[in-house]
């Protein structure tokens, strides 16, 4: 027994993936400093006092490799064997929190164990991953038919609902990211295309909603544009069709021109009346082309084109019929078009002011002063990065955003080096995780994307999170150190 | 599992995703720390010290231009904690003259604070005299970080009107949230006016800035100055109050409870505003301010309470120039009628005393002798008139009104915080004690001679007799005259005319007058000056009856309306005649001689004492509240 055991524990040195350690390590450490200059107080005790912050969060970090080395001693199968009952078990504790949890700041996602309290949210995406992974790798199963998709996406929607009632929408938001995975094993692109296309039609109709252009709010036009350019993309690109494509594309340009000269005549063109007439002219002829060309793909074009025309006007309508002005302007605020320099975009703005300030080089560690004079809120927490883009500059905080990538890149790589479709499948949702906390994080601190509460992986102070990604990256750690025991399923 | 080498490809388009957003955050970070250098300038708080400088708080004047507060400067120490290095604290103790623990104390009080931050100026200790400062300036080299930041003391020339003047106080966390001038460590009015023209005497704050380099030395004045912005000091302020008079009226009080009050009818302006146990406004400043603002609060006899114009009284008599004026405006009685008084009010088993005057008597005698028959009978008829008002309660809803109209019931709007509303009833109060429809003139009748639930003011009962010295109307009491540059405040010129008929109140006048040449009053008898006056004889649940004089004086040219009223003193005419009439003296005639001498024996020979036990704020608002008085009955009615 033992001699095996040694051999095991020999073989795991040799085949745990080193690179992603080392990156982890990185971010774990620079993570805790960045926190203790975020919190740095001239008089205030040393980095490791227990008292403060950084402290904590050093011993948070020392728990997790803890953590993080009893997981790499795991056997693989005990994952597999036990994914579904622990996702039961993460989804009832989800449950119990939201009636047993304290209000704190209008959540209720804490379980409070005396002095430490804890955030079930956080590790219920380890379960709800082992639960997607177990899913997929179940013999037969393929992302075929309704039924199959009901149950996958049944895995993801129950924390999403959980986590809603807890009053933790940032978190529940994290989850939408597995639609990532789901793209991987197989869900039409389409869908993935369409959800970024919904997203940017719905910001761009917004942003640009008080501004008319052509009698029409510029943001409408900006869509109608957006809409032409993805048909004439879609004919060229998905379809193939090259003469449909350039047919349709000087139709526009000439359509475009007569309204130029119209315009400069003085002949005011109503804009609605004109990008409609234009785009279902164009759609009238797509019908009639498609009988000539690829029937299919031409006719999900025209559907394409059709549902995005409605969407952008049900967004419009609903936005300024159905809400409230005060709806209106939080949704406003939150998208960065109106200011409100007193409630949500104040810690932009100021997290954008240190940031900023911070130049190429940064003022250096422990000399950031917008950070320090307590400017921005949350600094140790969602805010942490702007006390990396302040101290460190432009150089720390694009050093950060590169140790992201290639974290999240090396995980797409070890995803697909493993012939299992569990490893694989765990190992793009612990992706798509990070790739959702990093670009909303991040967009959020330096002012690209709403203001959502969530932590920066790895960064941020807190030990539930830190522990919840810890948990995350190790247990795909050791899957993927297993990959040679289990060959090609 | 076979492996779809179609679907493997998708890791291009996960990957190119992280990669683009990457990439387009990477844009951004160029454009905010790169490109974009306005963000840099938002930031620039390491490089600049913004040092404020505080404006001189506006000085007070009385009305003939005699300077009463001015400013002296006392010294704050303040630190800038970041600049802060290891120091020798036995020696700064010693310097600054405080022990070792009232240092720690300190130091963990500022750390504490709510908007302690290392890197902005915290105050550490304030009131340095300029000894202190002296001492501390020639080692303040020891203490980096430390500095000390001129700042202003009142010093009173006077020693009076202290309820008037107010004082200042360092700012609380309430008042930083509130008003964004302030700034810990600021001061603001506390008390009086210096609360209430608070906005005009601080002044607008200056500002120096100075360059600072990485390790927080003083680098020297940025940009020569150009940038700095001078302090613009507070504005004047010209008081209505005649200081002489004031510290005069301060002086017949002392030994006394109570309350006086002048007003020039024609302005409204009120002349003198005494409220007393007085103090020196002196007390309220500087470093002992703390302790010798506890000692007022611990003092039984509430110095600190404004009596003038915060305390709720009976008005007693003087509140029965009132009821003549509303039974006249209402058709109730004429100057000729005439109402029986044997020795007293008697009517269904009930008895309001009165004393030896003839009988039937006509309105000026009734006011004259202060006959309480006279404003019962009137009052009863008055509520219980149903061919007119339908009811009692709506009688005395008329009558209410009236009331309202001469000032009582509701504040009169003084510039000063603090104002009592006093308390006039309305029908609803006594549906609710007596029940709807239950209670008729006779149940309340002790309204009619001001006592009942009927409480006023000093300041109402003054501006009463500047209503009658007008003949029917008074301009909204004030103590402020002017504020230099800006002019009078709006509020402090409304005339407010009452609802009664302006020709009835010439027989009140007499009445007034006759009170003074043989009635009530005859110690206000001043040869030449045409004096008219009413005494007030209150019962009150604190003890003896509290004596009070309203009266106004040249009678056809009225230059100054008073009201006196003594705690627990007795008849009108033993304490709040005399008073008044010093009073009127005074101002009319000027510091004469023999004034001096009077105002000192009223001073040191008259005076009052209150038992311990008791409470010497009688007649408050809380009292209100209380059941009321069952109708005065014979054994209690001794109105004069």
């Amino acid at each position: 027994m033992e001699v095996r055991n040694e051999d095991e524990n020999t073989n795991l040195l040799r085949s745990v993936d080193w690179f992603t350690l080392v990156l982890y390590l990185i971010m774990v450490v620079a993570g805790a400093v960045s926190i203790y200059a975020a919190t740095y107080d001239y008089d205030k005790a040393s980095m490791f006092d227990l008292s403060e912050f950084s402290g904590k969060q050093f011993l948070w970090a020392g728990l997790s490799f803890l953590i993080g080395f009893s997981l790499l001693l795991i056997d693989r199968r005990i994952y597999e064997a036990y994914a579904y009952p622990l996702y039961g078990f993460m989804i009832l504790l989800l449950i119990v929190t939201i009636f047993v949890a304290p209000d704190i700041k209008g959540s209720r996602s804490w379980l409070v164990f005396g002095p430490v309290s804890l955030q079930p949210a956080e590790f219920a995406k380890t379960a709800t991953a082992l639960a997607l992974a177990k899913l997929f790798s179940t013999y037969g199963f393929s992302l075929n038919g309704w039924r199959n998709y009901a149950i996958a996406i049944g895995i993801i929607v129950l924390p999403i609902l959980c986590i809603i009632l807890e009053k933790e929408t940032g978190s529940a938001l994290v989850y939408t990211a597995l639609v990532f995975v789901l793209y991987r094993e197989g869900m039409s692109g389409f869908v993935l295309f369409a959800a970024l296309m919904a997203v940017v039609y719905f910001v761009v109709v917004l942003k640009f909603a008080a501004i008319t252009f052509m009698g029409i709010p510029l943001g409408m036009v900006i869509a109608f544009v957006m809409v032409m350019a993805l048909i004439v993309g879609m004919l060229l690109v998905y379809c193939r069709s090259w003469i449909l494509g350039r047919n349709v594309l000087l139709g526009y340009l000439a359509a475009g021109a007569i309204a130029g000269g119209l315009e400069l005549a003085g002949v005011h063109v109503n804009g609605y009346a004109f990008f409609l007439t234009v785009i279902i002219v164009s759609l009238l002829y797509l019908l009639y082309g498609m009988l000539h060309d690829d029937l299919k793909k031409v006719l999900i074009t025209i559907c394409f084109a059709a549902a995005s025309v409605l969407f952008m006007f049900t967004v419009n309508i609903a936005f300024n019929k159905v809400l409230e002005p005060h709806q209106q302007k939080r949704i406003m605020v939150t998208l960065g078009i109106a200011d409100d320099p007193r409630g949500a975009g104040y810690n932009v703005n100021q997290s954008k002011i240190a940031i900023g300030s911070g130049g190429i080089t940064g003022k250096g560690f422990l000399n950031g002063t917008q950070t320090k004079l307590k400017y921005v809120p949350e600094q140790h927490t969602d805010f942490i990065f702007c006390t990396i883009g302040e101290e460190q500059g432009f150089i720390g905080s694009v050093a950060v955003l590169l140790l992201f990538l290639a974290l999240i890149l090396r995980i797409i790589t070890l995803a697909e080096r493993n012939h299992s479709t569990f490893a694989r499948v765990y190992a793009y949702c612990v992706a798509s995780y990070l790739i959702f906390h990093l670009a909303i994080n991040i967009g959020m601190v330096i002012g690209l994307c709403p203001v959502i509460g969530i932590p920066l992986p790895f960064f941020s102070y807190g030990g539930s999170s830190l522990w919840g990604f810890t948990i995350l990256l190790f247990i795909l750690l050791r899957i993927d150190a297993d990959r040679g025991n289990y060959g090609t399923w | 599992m076979r492996k779809d080498y179609n679907l493997e490809k998708r890791k291009l388009v996960i990957g190119g995703f992280i990669v683009a957003i990457v990439l387009i955050y990477i844009v951004r970070l160029v454009q905010l720390q790169v490109l974009d250098s306005t963000y840099k300038a938002h930031a620039d708080n390491n490089a600049f010290m913004e040092k404020v400088i505080y404006p001189s708080r506006g000085l007070i004047y009385d009305r003939n231009d005699s300077l009463v507060v001015y400013n002296v400067p006392e010294y704050d120490l303040v630190l800038i904690p970041k600049d802060v290095t290891p120091f020798d604290t036995t020696d700064f103790c010693n310097t600054v003259q405080i022990s070792r623990e009232e240092f720690d104390r300190r130091w963990l009080e500022m750390k504490k604070g709510r908007s302690y931050s290392a890197f902005t100026q915290q105050v550490f200790m304030n009131h340095l005299t300029p000894e202190d400062y002296g001492r501390l300036q020639e080692k303040l080299y020891r203490f980096p970080g430390f500095f000390v930041v001129q700042r202003i003391l009142r010093q009173y020339n006077y020693h009076v009107a202290a309820n008037v003047l107010g004082d200042i106080r360092e700012v609380n966390a309430r008042d930083i949230e509130h008003d964004d001038y302030y700034r810990p460590g600021d001061y603001t009015g506390d008390l009086g006016i210096e609360k209430s023209y608070e906005k005009w005497l601080r002044g607008v704050k200056g500002k120096e800035i100075l360059i600072r380099d990485a390790t927080g030395k003083i680098k020297g004045r940025y940009n020569d100055g150009a940038d700095d912005v001078a302090p613009v000091a507070g504005n004047n302020l010209k008081l209505s109050i005649d200081i002489g008079l004031q510290a005069y009226g301060e002086l017949l009080m002392q030994g006394k409870v109570g309350a006086i009050v002048c007003i020039e009818p024609k302005t409204g302006e009120i002349l003198a505003l005494i409220s007393s146990p007085s103090f020196d406004p002196s007390l309220l400043m500087g470093k002992e301010r703390g302790k010798n603002y506890q000692k007022l609060v611990n003092n039984r006899l509430k110095p600190l309470y404004d009596r003038s114009i915060m305390a709720a009284y009976p008005p007693g008599s003087t509140f029965k120039p009132t009821q003549g004026l509303i039974f006249l405006d209402e058709g109730i009685i004429t100057t000729s009628t005439v109402f029986p008084c044997h020795r007293g009010y008697v009517n269904a088993g009930l008895r309001v005393g009165c004393h030896g005057h003839g009988s039937p008597i006509p309105l000026k005698p009734a006011l004259q002798t202060s006959c309480n028959a006279y404003f019962c009978w009137g009052f009863k008829y008055m509520m219980d008139k149903r061919s007119k008002y339908g009811s009692t309660g709506k009688a005395f809803e008329v009558w209410k009104n009236h009331m309202v109209s001469m000032g009582y019931g509701y504040k009169l709007g003084i510039d000063m915080p603090g104002e009592s509303r006093g308390f006039i009833p309305n029908t609803a109060f006594y549906d609710k004690i007596y029940g709807e429809g239950k209670w008729v003139g006779q149940t309340i009748i002790s309204d009619a001679i001001g006592q009942g639930e009927i409480l006023a003011t000093p300041l109402q009962i003054a501006n009463l007799s500047a209503t009658i010295a007008n003949r029917g109307f008074y301009i909204t009491p004030h103590v402020v005259k002017n504020i230099e540059g800006v002019g009078v405040l709006k509020k402090s010129l409304e005339r407010h005319d009452t609802d009664i008929d302006k020709r009835y109140y010439n027989a009140i006048v007499e009445g007034m007058r006759m009170a003074v040449l043989g009635g009530t009053c005859t110690g206000a008898n001043i040869p030449g000056l045409d004096v008219c006056g009413k005494t007030g004889t209150a019962q009150n649940p604190h003890g003896r009856d509290h004596s009070v004089f309203m009266g106004f004086a040249p009678m056809n040219d009225p230059k100054i309306a008073v009201c006196v009223y003594v705690e627990n003193a007795g008849f009108g005419a033993t304490y709040g005649v005399p008073i008044g009439a010093l009073m009127i003296q005074r101002y009319l005639r000027g510091n004469l001689p023999g004034l001096q001498a009077q105002g000192r024996a009223m001073a040191s020979r008259h005076t009052i004492s209150y038992p311990k036990a008791k409470k010497m704020t009688s007649g408050t608002q809380a009292d209100k509240n209380k059941k009321p008085s069952k109708p005065v009955s014979n054994n209690n009615g001794s109105q004069e």
